[in-house]
């Protein structure tokens, strides 16, 4: 115990400051009422779906939990059901085989809801595209709000993009 | 088993790996197949293709001999296109065979025929990696029953688990099936991530293609990179400048650094120690960003080009590489005594999710998990490419087979990759970091071979004419190792899957193609 304190108190904190909401990635306007916005109440969650990835994207949003970006330190979580989120993460192109997956998901992810697709895949289909077995991007098969490009982006990108979602709201 | 014993004609395949091709029939297909084994060689990988101009097909199968790799070529008829299966021989065989099924058509005899990467995208009687498939038709999608092999007995229930997984990873399916929490059999489904990736390099240069290799698995980018541009070298009989050679090595060790610092992060969390998540993921991202200092990218992707690396290092880069190597050693060095004696994490690790050195062999476990079962099987040991071969690289291996064995293993490799890095930096040698690839003459083959983080990638290739390619198949090393995955839980309790699946740490994109 005395070694893992001892390597706290030396590791300091290395928390950076957040990034600036960014209005260009907005791709939906979103209607948010009042009382709705009042929900999040000071804390947002977050369901991961990787509708098709190549897997970069989720190491990058693994990086945003680590203590240099510190996501759950602006008090955002990732919760392990669609049930318990105010918002979806959403990275890949979306395989045809994670389509049914990925709408039921969406639907049973309670409103408000908000998605912010991720990488350029998610944006744009990417390098994969559409075919016979991809969807392309993920607005092909649920309303997204938010799009982070990036081949994968950046942690402080996924950090900008979940913030430019909520902003609304943390404007009241 | 050596080349000279194969009854076939070999001939040697050009590039920076010693591999031999050969035409067989169906008898020497199987029999061959027997023989590897009983002398104790493993299959790499199984694929098909259908033979450019002729409707007819052949399936390959990339076989390891003592003095490399064997790939040898079977050829099928379009009007049985069936091929003798070697499941029994090879359990991995299993998932390719099916998988070359759904794919183009071709059965393999005997055995499992359930469908593996078809779930209902495309019908059953089409094949997308047929020439004449239409790839831009929309298959109308239908849910497809998959039987999955019933327990019964007293008390005996099922868990269905993902695609849509708890945590931030990748979609596929788990069936458990337990009493009370021990878990009786697990069956994976996976195929959740196919997004066509096969037909797709088919549709592109040989030069632009490496991108689409570098994003097969995106933790294992320059893995796949190198084995994809081997492949393409290969094919123009092209060999990169030497210094070019020394980077990609210290690319490759680099991606090796960074994945198991985040694996060992990870674990120590499963295990209830987030402490250790939060140091290794500390220490991750330090490499992370340095990778983006002085390669651009913080993940390396399309570091490695054909016929080279697309950027030098400077001696600012390499100073900041060395006091990198220097401060992670410390730090890992200090961390990995905060992790042998902590009571709460050994207890997890201990015993955990085991697989003996027996099964690990009769099933074909490999790369990393290989190691940490007795597989004493690293490339980079046994048939090193430059700079490999004057590297001397030492290989970590235990015997335990459990989640600590695989804990001890990462910790060995981080150091020694760390060594690696140091000894690269300071031989570098002076070159052209990126020559030219002449066009590869039609139906000319090549094959890359790299030992990445996780195991030993394959990338075969086959030429088009004008620089396109005829077919490309990359193989990852979880098409051996997620089979094991399912032995590794058999009576071991529910709640430790996530941290056994995490030792494992296996690619679905890698597999799901």
């Amino acid at each position: 115990m005395y070694q893992i304190l001892k390597k706290i108190a030396q590791s300091g904190i290395v928390s950076e400051s957040p990034p600036e909401a960014d209005e260009s990635l907005r791709v939906l306007q979103q209607q948010l009422e009042d009382s709705v916005l009042r929900s999040f109440a000071g804390a947002l969650t977050i369901r991961h779906v990787d509708a098709g990835s190549c897997n970069g994207c989720e190491l990058e949003i693994h990086a945003a939990n680590n203590p240099y970006h510190n996501l759950e330190g602006l008090g955002i979580r990732f919760v392990a059901s669609p049930r318990h989120a105010d918002m979806l993460l959403v990275t890949g192109p979306v395989s045809r085989n994670m389509e049914t997956a990925l709408k039921r998901t969406y639907d049973a992810t309670p409103e408000p809801k908000l998605v912010v697709a991720i990488g350029d895949c998610g944006c744009t289909g990417g390098i994969f595209g559409e075919s016979y077995a991809s969807c392309g991007r993920v607005s092909n098969v649920i309303p997204v709000d938010v799009a982070v490009p990036g081949c994968p982006p950046t942690p402080r990108a996924i950090l900008q993009g979940i913030l430019t979602a909520i902003q609304l709201r943390a404007k009241l | 088993m050596q080349i000279e014993d194969f009854p076939v004609e070999l001939s040697p395949v050009p590039g920076a790996m010693p591999v031999w091709r050969g035409g067989v029939d169906a008898a020497q297909w199987r029999s061959l197949a027997e023989q590897v084994r009983g002398k104790g060689g493993r299959l790499v990988a199984l694929w098909a293709s259908e033979i450019v101009g002729r409707h007819a097909f052949e399936v390959h199968m990339a076989l390891t001999v003592r003095s490399g790799l064997v790939w040898l070529t079977l050829p099928v008829s379009a009007q049985r296109p069936e091929f003798p299966g070697i499941a029994d021989v090879f359990p991995a065989a299993n998932r390719m065979q099916r998988a070359a099924f759904d794919l183009l058509g071709v059965r393999a005899e005997g055995g499992d025929a359930r469908q593996w990467l078809r779930h209902g995208a495309w019908a059953e009687h089409e094949f997308p990696l047929r020439k004449g498939f239409d790839v831009k038709a929309m298959h109308q999608a239908s849910a497809e029953h998959y039987p999955f092999v019933a327990v019964r007995g007293d008390g005996v229930h099922e868990i269905p688990v993902g695609p849509v997984h708890a945590g931030t990873i990748e979609p596929g399916h788990f069936r458990f099936s337990i009493v009370g929490e021990r878990v009786l059999r697990l069956e994976e489904r996976l195929g959740y991530k196919h997004k066509g990736v096969e037909k797709l390099f088919e549709s592109m240069s040989i030069v632009d293609a490496a991108r689409l290799a570098g994003r097969v698995s995106g933790d294992s980018t320059v893995a796949y990179g190198w084995a994809y541009c081997m492949a393409a070298e290969g094919a123009a009989f092209a060999t990169p400048p030497e210094r070019a050679q020394w980077l990609r090595a210290l690319l490759l060790e680099r991606e090796r650094i960074a994945n198991h610092l985040g694996d060992l992060g990870f674990l120590g969390n499963d295990a209830g120690l987030a402490f250790g998540l939060a140091q290794f993921s500390r220490l991750m991202e330090d490499v992370l960003r340095l990778n983006h200092t002085v390669f651009g990218h913080r993940y390396l992707m399309d570091a490695i080009v054909p016929g080279g690396v697309a950027r030098d290092i400077d001696s600012a880069g390499a100073q900041a590489m060395r006091a990198e190597i220097g401060a992670l050693r410390t730090a890992i060095r200090s961390l990995r005594v905060i992790y042998d004696e902590h009571p709460g994490l050994q207890d997890r690790f201990i015993g955990a999710g085991r697989v003996a050195p027996d099964l690990a062999d009769r099933l074909g476990l490999c790369g990393l998990a290989g190691r940490a079962s007795g597989m004493s099987w690293d490339l980079r040991t046994q048939f090193p490419p430059t700079p490999y071969d004057s590297l001397d690289v030492r290989m970590a291996t235990h015997r335990n087979g459990d989640v600590a064995a695989r804990v001890t293993v990462r910790f060995d490799e981080i150091l020694e990759s760390l060594d690696l890095c140091w000894v690269i930096l300071d031989r570098l040698p002076h070159s052209e970091i990126r020559g030219s690839l002449p066009l590869p003459a039609e139906g000319s083959v090549g094959l890359g071979w790299v030992e990445g983080w996780r195991g030993e990638v394959l990338v075969a290739l086959e030429a088009g004419p004008g620089g396109s390619l005829a077919r490309v198949h990359p193989h990852d090393p979880s098409w051996q190792n997620w089979p094991l995955l399912e032995h590794a839980v058999i009576g071991n309790i529910v709640p430790d899957f996530p941290l056994i699946n995490k030792s494992f740490n296996l690619s679905y994109s890698g597999v799901d193609l």
